[in-house]
């Protein structure tokens, strides 16, 4: 039963070292500010499962935070690269990682497969595509009542699944609206799932397209307005692109990255969280 | 009025969608084009970007592929299971819009690595929607600067898959749609060979030559028979064109 906490408790309580840990949100909704957090806490050897690493991932993987990236697509959107990931898995700084990539389909049902309770999942996949061989969640299997092969993925059951929402009410149930990503199948997926949110209601009027997350599905909510900037939160604040483009020049060399890790540290950057 | 390259390449991959066809669109020039023939000869054409977002008609290009300004002016928007499960794989996609870093003389795109996969010496973005959209669209339409290090006799490696190594290879794979059909950069248009599927120079942008292409081709280029020229913008064309803006980007 979601419990509503501070960040920092909830992050302390649920994200360990060595834990696999999923912070979803298609382009909308990214917790950044429970990705600090993790920095802050200084949290080590975690595996990060995301579709798309985004801003978010490159700075939990140039503070150090984690072993492996489980990913599908790991650019900054319409800007250009994650440095910060291309400089871990090309030099091996600050920390060597280890990757393990998909298509966004193939991840995307590996947490389908997750939440469903089921060992794997199946598509038709990238058949044919050098990923096949490098990816060991991969496979194939054949369709007992048509003989065809198709490809298999692997479930993926994080320990913990991070995601922002636009609000929750005094129980914690959890209410997101707008693009919905995968969120509900990565928090289905997961052993436990936090949830930050832009406000705390009495009362949770239905959204179109709006997806519920039932306070049973939840171990804790925490109130951060902004958690999702320099992403955006529909109703709420729109995706801040100027802070996309200024990451490109923060991230590109480790000085300038390492500047900025110190201001999150030392919580400098936490009144208005994520604007790099 | 005069025209850039660049220009003359998106609006050639704009006259490419027809009316009412429902097309994938991936980000930058694949979303340019697509957003370009919406506002000209395709007013009814149904734009679907991977986030979720199905016929949208943002007023400003987006940045990114899930920016709100897809979801404010779309008709739904489903979760990412959905819209590759329901959407992309069962077949319901006329068109894929893809571009890549690298591609080569059978349509096979690379966006994971240049060099080594377990050494490289540049590191892409990867794969993201791409393979699955060259699998599962009706067909496919390619949007690339044509330039030697991205044209190359074998991509480094195979993320998107084209028409592999020959014309059986998509069907012994299982693959339905029909992929690549045509390859639209800033100097010209390549086709697949029917026999053979190895793509060749079937247009030249106005003012580019056959020497031109082949200079930035990694492979030895056919040129068709009948090679044609494309018809330069209108003056619609371009300045619909140079009307679009892209969301929170004034400062690039």
């Amino acid at each position: 039963m979601a419990k509503i906490v501070s960040l920092t408790d909830a992050v302390a309580e649920f994200v360990h070292d060595g834990d696999t840990v999923a912070l979803e949100g298609f382009t909308h909704l990214i917790p950044f500010a429970a990705g600090h957090e993790i920095i802050r806490q200084r949290r080590r050897d975690l595996t990060l499962a995301r579709m798309t690493p985004d801003l978010v991932y490159d700075q939990l993987v140039g503070a150090g935070c984690a072993r492996k990236l489980i990913f599908s697509w790991g650019g900054n959107p319409g800007v250009g690269s994650l440095y910060r990931l291309r400089d871990a898995i090309t030099a091996g700084w600050p920390t060597p990682l280890e990757i393990e990539e998909h298509t966004h389909a193939g991840l995307a049902n590996r947490y389908v497969a997750g939440a469903s309770g089921l060992p794997f999942a199946v598509l038709r996949g990238a058949a044919g595509t050098d990923l096949v061989q490098h990816s060991p969640s991969v496979s194939t299997v054949r369709c007992p009542f048509t003989g065809e092969h198709l490809t298999a993925v692997a479930s993926l059951n994080p320990d913990v699944t991070i995601v922002h929402a636009q609000r929750a009410d005094r129980a914690g149930n959890v209410q997101l609206w707008g693009i919905s990503g995968v969120q509900k199948e990565a928090v289905f997926a997961a052993r436990h799932a936090i949830a930050t949110v832009e406000e705390v209601v009495d009362e949770l009027t239905p959204m179109p397209g709006g997806v519920v997350l039932p306070r049973f599905t939840v171990a804790a909510v925490a109130v951060v307005p902004g958690g999702a900037a320099p992403s955006y939160a529909h109703g709420y604040y729109d995706r801040d692109n100027t802070a996309y483009l200024e990451w490109d020049k923060i991230s590109r060399d480790r000085e300038t990255f390492t500047a900025w890790l110190r201001r999150i540290e030392k919580g400098d950057l936490e009144k208005n969280e994520g604007a790099p | 009025m005069k025209h850039t390259a660049e220009e003359m390449m998106t609006v050639a991959a704009a006259r490419e969608l027809r009316d009412g066809q429902t097309v994938f669109v991936g980000i930058d020039l694949p979303s340019r084009a697509a957003n370009l023939a919406r506002r000209l000869h395709a007013p009814g054409l149904v734009l679907v970007y991977e986030s979720g977002t199905i016929d949208t008609r943002p007023d400003e290009l987006p940045l990114s592929i899930g920016d709100g300004v897809l979801t404010e002016h779309a008709l739904t928007v489903v979760g990412v299971p959905e819209i590759f499960n329901y959407w992309l794989q069962a077949g319901r996609m006329d068109v894929g819009f893809l571009s890549g870093a690298q591609i080569d003389r059978y349509a096979n795109l690379n966006t994971t690595v240049i060099g080594e996969y377990d050494e490289p010496d540049v590191r892409l973005p990867g794969s993201g929607g791409a393979p699955e959209i060259s699998a599962g669209c009706r067909e496919v339409i390619v949007v690339m600067r044509h330039r030697k290090r991205a044209f190359v006799d074998r991509v480094d490696f195979v993320t998107t898959f084209g028409h592999g190594s020959g014309p059986t290879d998509r069907a012994l794979l299982g693959l339905h749609g029909a992929g690549p059909v045509r390859v639209i950069t800033d100097l010209g248009v390549l086709e697949p060979d029917p026999g053979s599927k190895e793509l060749m120079l079937t247009a030249l942008h106005p003012g580019c030559t056959v020497e031109q292409v082949r200079a930035e081709t990694g492979w030895t280029l056919e040129i068709a028979d009948d090679l044609g020229e494309t018809t330069p913008p209108t003056e619609r064309e371009l300045t619909t064109l140079r009307a679009m803006r892209t969301v929170g980007a004034d400062r690039r």
